[in-house]
């Protein structure tokens, strides 16, 4: 049986890496279908990435970072993939990991593969601010998982074909993190951390910048808190 | 209640359910977003003419004077037509991602089978 594969980059004004990215991607895995879903880019990052070989699909406007990545999963489930490997477009996720996400992913032990930045040898650093939200995120997706979760903020991921159907049903538009892996749990699905190598951005904008910390503290609370009682309701509904 | 104060709540309600239908009329308003603007409007209408309920209503909320419920009803609907608005406006932005999302697959696919 065939077992195709691909690549998803969500990108929003990334002119300045995404040709970068994705010819790095080339170089080393040339056959690997590449899809770049452009977020209402105001400069040339659809046409830089389609020069670099990888197949577009342009968002009108932009609809957000979440948005964006499931407008990828619903491209790679009405096209049959059946694995998948998602990362960004500014260059912070090393294009070397890519194998292993996905030789772990096709393992068929685990539906969701999570490159960790904190896992292994990894030096990155981030924000003292950004470090206590990660953590306090890790504490509660590692309790409500079970299991150990380091980075849940990564969106160097795998997912297998499941997943990605579910994903284009269920996904925030704007910051999905942690309330995503305990959605995921809930659903039943495998998840595993593995290591890989992460860079600091690249490009001076992030999607944590200004006043958005605080909104993303709030919307994650909200997010969690709904999920939690989703999940009571339907283990009532499934009791009576 | 004077006279004159019921008179002219009378004449304000009137008017706004008037204008509603007419907006109704001319298209510029949707039946479902209307019907509940034409509720509040009504139920105000009921309680300035019938005073008795009015004042039973006082009495439950504890309020002092029949104007201060008034107030109070008009607000809670207000609220309840704001969150109403936000739900529909939610329900479209969900309508508006999706839409997006399908289109820019599809204008994809189209072109690479052009290619």
């Amino acid at each position: 049986m065939n077992i195709s594969k691909c690549i998803i980059i969500p990108a929003f004004n990334e002119a300045e890496n995404v040709g970068v990215v994705i010819k790095e991607i080339k170089k080393k895995y040339f056959d690997l279908p590449i899809l770049v879903v452009d977020d209402g880019s105001t400069d040339n990052t659809a046409f830089l990435a389609k020069q670099a070989g990888a197949v577009v699909v342009s968002l009108p406007f932009n609809l957000g970072y979440g948005a964006a990545l499931q407008t990828g999963f619903k491209y790679a489930a009405a096209h049959n993939y059946d694995y998948l490997v998602c990362l960004d477009a500014d260059g912070q996720h090393e294009s070397k990991s890519i194998p292993s996400l996905f030789s772990e992913i096709q393992n068929n032990q685990n539906d969701i593969i999570i490159g960790s930045r904190f896992l292994g040898e990894s030096a990155y650093k981030v924000s003292t601010l950004r470090r206590i939200g990660i953590a306090i995120l890790r504490v509660i997706a590692s309790s409500v998982t079970r299991q150990k979760i380091t980075d849940p903020t990564s969106g160097f991921i795998a997912l297998n074909r499941r997943v990605c159907k579910f994903y284009s049903n269920m996904y925030p538009s704007d910051f999905p993190d942690a309330d995503v892996i305990i959605a995921s749990y809930f659903a039943n699905f495998k998840i595993k951390e593995i290591p890989v190598k992460m860079y600091l951005k690249n490009s001076k904008k992030s999607m944590h910048s200004g006043m958005k910390p605080l909104y993303y503290i709030f919307k994650m609370s909200l997010s969690l808190l709904v999920i939690f009682i989703r999940k009571l309701l339907t283990k009532r509904n499934a009791a009576n | 209640m004077l006279f004159r104060q019921k008179l002219f709540a009378i004449l304000v309600v009137v008017f706004l359910l008037l204008l509603i239908v007419e907006l109704i009329r001319r298209r510029k308003l949707r039946e479902e977003y209307s019907f509940l603007w034409i509720l509040c409007g009504i139920s105000i209408l009921v309680l300035i003419s019938w005073y008795d309920l009015l004042l039973l209503l006082t009495k439950l909320i504890g309020a002092v004077v029949p104007t201060t419920t008034l107030f109070i009803f008009t607000l809670l609907s207000l609220f309840l037509i704001a969150l109403h608005f936000c739900v529909k406006i939610s329900e479209l932005t969900d309508k508006i991602i999706k839409l997006t999302q399908e289109l820019a697959i599809l204008k994809t696919d189209i072109e690479n089978k052009k290619a």
